[in-house]
């Protein structure tokens, strides 16, 4: 019976694929600081859940902000583990990814924009994302911006740190936005912060 | 209005029952393409759904619409119980369960319908109605002469 179903699981998926009616795949993927959930619509990578955030609740949030036909579909996301995997064995510097910026709006997306466009291997502090924003006094604000990054990882929101180089926050913890920085390179084993 | 959870959360706790309510009203010749027809159907529609509260009476519905689908399209030919019979009885050993579902294959689409719901999915009568369109009582009457033949059939 649950080969039966496993089929034809496997089966729904495609068909509603070819339909159109994944308005959110996703799939679980395995890093080296633990699984991440990846989220993409037709436009692209939309949500990237990071190990300590709960999938679940990402889930009906995206259920809720996106759409409801929200289906586990691992298949459609190859492109973007593929992606992920080179960039933690230190083999990509610069994802090819479509995005889909909808669950940020105005500062917030102008700041995530910005801060997509930072090279690998590269810092910049979080007045000069606010500046590039549009907005050189709302600091805090590109804080904030950053610590609601929907797609982290992949638009680099590790790679902003405060005037000075003090690491700053990051959502999936500290310990792994310092990890971030000594696999591009900029932090050396014991960090300023 | 109670917000839609995930599609993926009602596959995955009502994949089963309707597994098991098609498996026992087409049989298992039909039973993968019915169960995809019947989420691509629910997965359209979904977005506009607009009461959450009994996704599993919705869905059995649906399924039950693709059954009768699914026999109308075969020009309501019985569950082809004969095949199922013989893959049984190759390795010698009969398969309870199988040859139980056999039976309730054969059994007319209502009653066919109604002992699925009931002991396939364990619905109460109330939800079975609802899933077959009629009242409680025609659904208790369809279960009633359902179960009669199937003890007939397997004395």
């Amino acid at each position: 019976m649950s080969t039966n179903t496993d089929t034809a699981l496997e089966g729904l998926r495609a068909r509603a694929a070819e339909e159109g009616l994944l308005d959110v795949a996703y799939t679980t993927a395995d890093s080296p600081f633990g699984p991440l959930l990846l989220a993409q619509t037709k436009r692209g990578l939309v949500r990237v859940g990071l190990p300590n955030q709960n999938s679940d609740e990402l889930l009906v949030d995206l259920a809720e902000r996106v759409s409801p036909r929200v289906l586990e579909a691992p298949r459609e996301l190859d492109e973007v583990r593929r992606e992920l995997d080179l960039y933690f064995d230190g083999k990509l510097d610069s994802f090819d990814l479509p995005l889909d910026w909808r669950l940020s709006g105005g500062f917030r997306r102008r700041v995530l924009r910005a801060i997509n466009r930072i090279p690998y291997g590269q810092t910049r502090s979080y007045t000069e994302m606010a500046r590039k924003a549009g907005n050189e006094r709302a600091v805090r604000a590109a804080g904030t911006a950053c610590g609601s990054n929907p797609i982290p990882l992949v638009v680099p929101c590790h790679r902003v740190l405060r005037t000075g180089g003090a690491l700053g926050g990051y959502g999936g913890g500290l310990p792994m936005k310092e990890a971030l920085l000594q696999l591009e390179g900029v932090l050396d084993e014991s960090p300023a912060s | 209005m109670t917000a839609l959870p995930p599609f993926q959360t009602v596959l995955d706790e009502h994949s089963a029952a309707v597994m098991a309510i098609l498996h026992g009203a087409v049989g298992r010749d039909g039973v993968e393409d019915c169960f995809q027809e019947t989420f691509l159907a629910a997965l359209r529609a979904y977005p506009k759904l607009e009461d959450a509260r009994n996704l599993r009476g919705w869905l059995l519905t649906i399924a039950h619409r693709k059954a009768i689908d699914y026999h109308r399209a075969r020009g309501r030919n019985p569950v082809p119980v004969a095949e199922v019979a013989e893959v049984a009885a190759e390795n010698g050993i009969p398969e309870r369960d199988e040859e139980l579902w056999t039976a309730v294959g054969a059994l007319p689409p209502k009653q066919r319908a109604a002992v699925a719901l009931r002991y396939g999915s364990d619905l109460p009568h109330g939800e079975i109605a609802a899933a077959l369109g009629c009242s409680p009582e025609a659904a208790r009457r369809s279960l009633h002469e359902g179960l009669k033949r199937l003890r007939k059939e397997l004395a």
